[in-house]
């Protein structure tokens, strides 16, 4: 972990981790001044800790929108990656779409986790500059999205219910991925995910960037991670077509109304899972283990549905989204 | 069809004449409408508006208009600089329309099918939660009916005014479509120019048949973010229909004059009619002579564009 963010990022949307940041510095430089001195200064560190933790839940209930797609974004928070590490006690990577090749955006693997199988088909960003180059920091080809379906046809015959993990910009505009057919994919993807005789559980952890995220997101229920964001649009994307600025990303943000809260209000995702405080990025540890739990419950509660039920309420629930007047 | 966008932003005083926005000829607009808004220079297939398209598919008085009880809501209380709300309001005032997409029943050369169209005059023909549900119940109607459904898409992609809501029309339209093919449903989409963004990659590809009009752009990301995020001149013909089909990514181009009959042949082979008898040509009436003016001399082989006007609706 980094103990400043970039300058640049800092300067955008993550000046409001500058304070706290130097609180804990503060608190790092005190205790590592206690042990070396033996000077008591338990008092001064609690103190410090005190107002800190205070601090940080008023910051992170403030939060503008743009902000929270900062902190969705935030270098330190959890990747599907880290997901794999840190909660699953057996995973095998599947590799490729079978057709053109095997795109590092997508990751999927057959999964173990305190004794339920399951297949875990991820965005992948990726943590180092080589990674994320061949990540293209997560937005994925067609070949992504068909090495998803491909992955999850298989679960549905080793009857192996799937989770997916959505953290994406969107999916990547290129030559190649038009060419291949991008929109067919995803397309694709959207419609046979509805077909799938298993059950499925999507978690946004980070960024739901449009198309790209949707493409592994029609499940039986979609959890997300409270400071992560689903969008239509990118708010940058958004600014630049009807403000014609993209410096207006923050209005953007705000009008788009993106966040977890939005979209429970909206009726569009079914639960906001709770992040420690400050972050993700600040607990990776403790929201590893809620996404982990909320996964295990959702998992439970469907193994108990019979398929037809569990296909027709997977349609109806999509099929409530955005009912217009005179519906 | 008093309201185009062409009739906006390219006629010259008078409206009597229209440049072409491919090959730049001047065009009589008497001609150009009888010819349904295609080029006669370079056979540039204009955005044709929603009623129009009705009009040149169904048989006469066979469309049977559904669902336009249907209103919008500006659940996020949209507002970049104005209001969503009042922007709907305006642009149902100016269109006469209440939304992005015309559906109903209608016969196509004596064949029953369901038919959806959307109209680009309506804020860039974008999915919203209407146009959204309005394909949803075109899909569920076709299935209910044992009936097929065709979709013509045109469309700048998913309506960024109304948020996520509008990114899930992807997911609504695509499971109507899932329904419907566990019942055997046929699905025919005519992808116009442009079909872009969420609706490319939602119900106009995800459909049994998918057909394009000749050098429509149809795409996932528009071709402006690919240059943009690549750095790079785009290649020629990128994103078009030729392109497409080389590609491998659609079944058929089919020129816009033929369109009526090469669906009513797709919807013979769906419904086990007669393909040969549905293809025939229709009888038209004979065409009024009309004085041709002569057109501007251009010295260049017209080709088309590579980036058209269009509104952007949204990316990747
Ligand atoms: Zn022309």
């Amino acid at each position: 972990m980094t103990d400043t963010a970039p300058r640049s990022l800092v300067q955008d949307g993550l000046a409001f981790e500058r304070p706290l940041r130097e609180l804990e510095l503060k608190i790092k430089e005190l205790r590592n001044l206690a042990t070396g001195t033996h000077l008591e200064l338990s008092d001064e560190i609690h103190a410090l800790e005190d107002r800190l933790r205070k601090q940080t839940v008023e910051v992170y209930a403030q939060l503008s929108p743009w902000e929270r797609v900062h902190v969705a974004r935030h270098a330190d928070r959890p990747l599907t990656s880290d997901y794999v590490q840190m909660m699953l006690d057996d995973f095998v990577e599947l590799h490729g779409d079978r057709v053109f090749g095997d795109d590092r955006a997508i990751l999927t693997g057959l999964a173990t986790m305190q004794g339920q199988r399951f297949l875990l088909v991820g965005h992948r960003k990726g943590k180092t500059v080589k990674d994320r180059l061949a990540c293209n920091f997560g937005c994925a080809h067609p070949e992504g999205y068909r090495k998803a379906l491909q992955k999850m046809r298989l679960a549905e015959k080793l009857k192996l219910p799937i989770v997916t993990f959505i953290n994406t910009p969107g999916a990547y505009p290129g030559i190649g991925a038009e060419e291949r057919g991008q929109a067919s994919a995803i397309a694709k993807s959207i419609l046979e995910m509805f077909d799938l005789k298993v059950p499925v559980v999507c978690i946004v952890i980070g960024e739901g960037g449009s198309g790209g995220a949707l493409g592994i997101g029609i499940g039986d229920r979609v959890g997300m991670l409270e400071n992560s964001y689903y969008s239509v649009i990118s708010p940058e994307g958004c600014a630049a077509i009807l403000w014609k600025s993209g410096e207006k990303a923050p209005e953007a943000a705000d009008a788009l109304k993106l966040t977890s809260k939005d979209l429970l209000r909206f009726g569009l995702v079914d639960k906001v899972i709770e992040e420690p405080v400050g972050g993700a990025h600040r607990d990776q540890r403790a929201t590893v283990d809620r996404v982990k739990a909320q996964v295990l419950e959702w998992l439970a509660e469907l193994s108990t549905l019979p398929t037809a039920t569990l296909l027709e309420q997977r349609y109806e629930k999509f099929r409530r989204m955005g009912m217009p007047l005179g519906s | 069809m008093a309201w185009t966008r062409f009739a906006k932003k390219k006629d010259m005083p008078g409206g009597l004449w229209i440049k072409c926005e491919s090959c730049g000829a001047m065009l009589f607009r008497k001609e150009f409408e009888q010819k349904n808004r295609v080029c006669g220079t370079c056979g540039y297939h204009f955005t044709l508006p929603g009623r129009e398209r009705i009009a040149l598919t169904a048989d006469h008085g066979t469309f049977v208009e559904m669902w336009t009880d249907l209103q919008p809501v500006d659940r996020l209380c949209f507002n970049d600089k104005v209001l969503y709300s009042e922007k709907l309001k305006a642009t149902q005032a100016k269109t006469g329309e209440t939304e992005a997409m015309i559906a109903g029943t209608a016969n196509i050369k004596g064949i029953p099918c369901v038919l959806g169209v959307m109209n680009f005059a309506f804020l860039g023909g974008s999915m919203g939660m209407v146009v959204g549900e309005k394909i949803a119940r075109c899909i569920e109607h076709a299935t209910e009916k044992g009936l097929p459904v065709v979709l013509f898409a045109c469309s700048g992609g998913a309506r960024m005014h109304e948020g996520a809501i509008s990114l899930m029309q992807m997911a609504k339209t695509c499971g109507a479509l899932a329904m419907q093919n566990r019942k055997g449903g046929i699905s025919i989409s005519v992808m116009t120019h442009p079909t872009t963004g969420g609706v490319t990659a939602s119900f106009a590809s995800a459909c049994d048949l998918l057909i394009a009009e000749p050098g429509a752009l149809i795409g996932f990301a528009g071709p402006r973010v690919i240059a943009t995020t690549i750095k790079k001149e785009l290649p020629k013909g990128f994103q078009r229909a030729e392109f497409l089909l080389e590609k491998g990514q659609i079944d058929r181009i089919v020129p816009r004059s033929q369109m009526k009959d090469e669906l009513a042949r797709l919807l013979a082979y769906a419904t086990g009619r007669d393909p040969v008898a549905a293809y025939k040509p229709q009888a038209v009436a004979a065409e009024p002579v009309i004085e041709v003016p002569p057109l501007p001399l251009s010295e260049e082989e017209p080709e088309p564009k590579s980036k058209p006007k269009r509104k952007k609706g949204k990316q990747g």
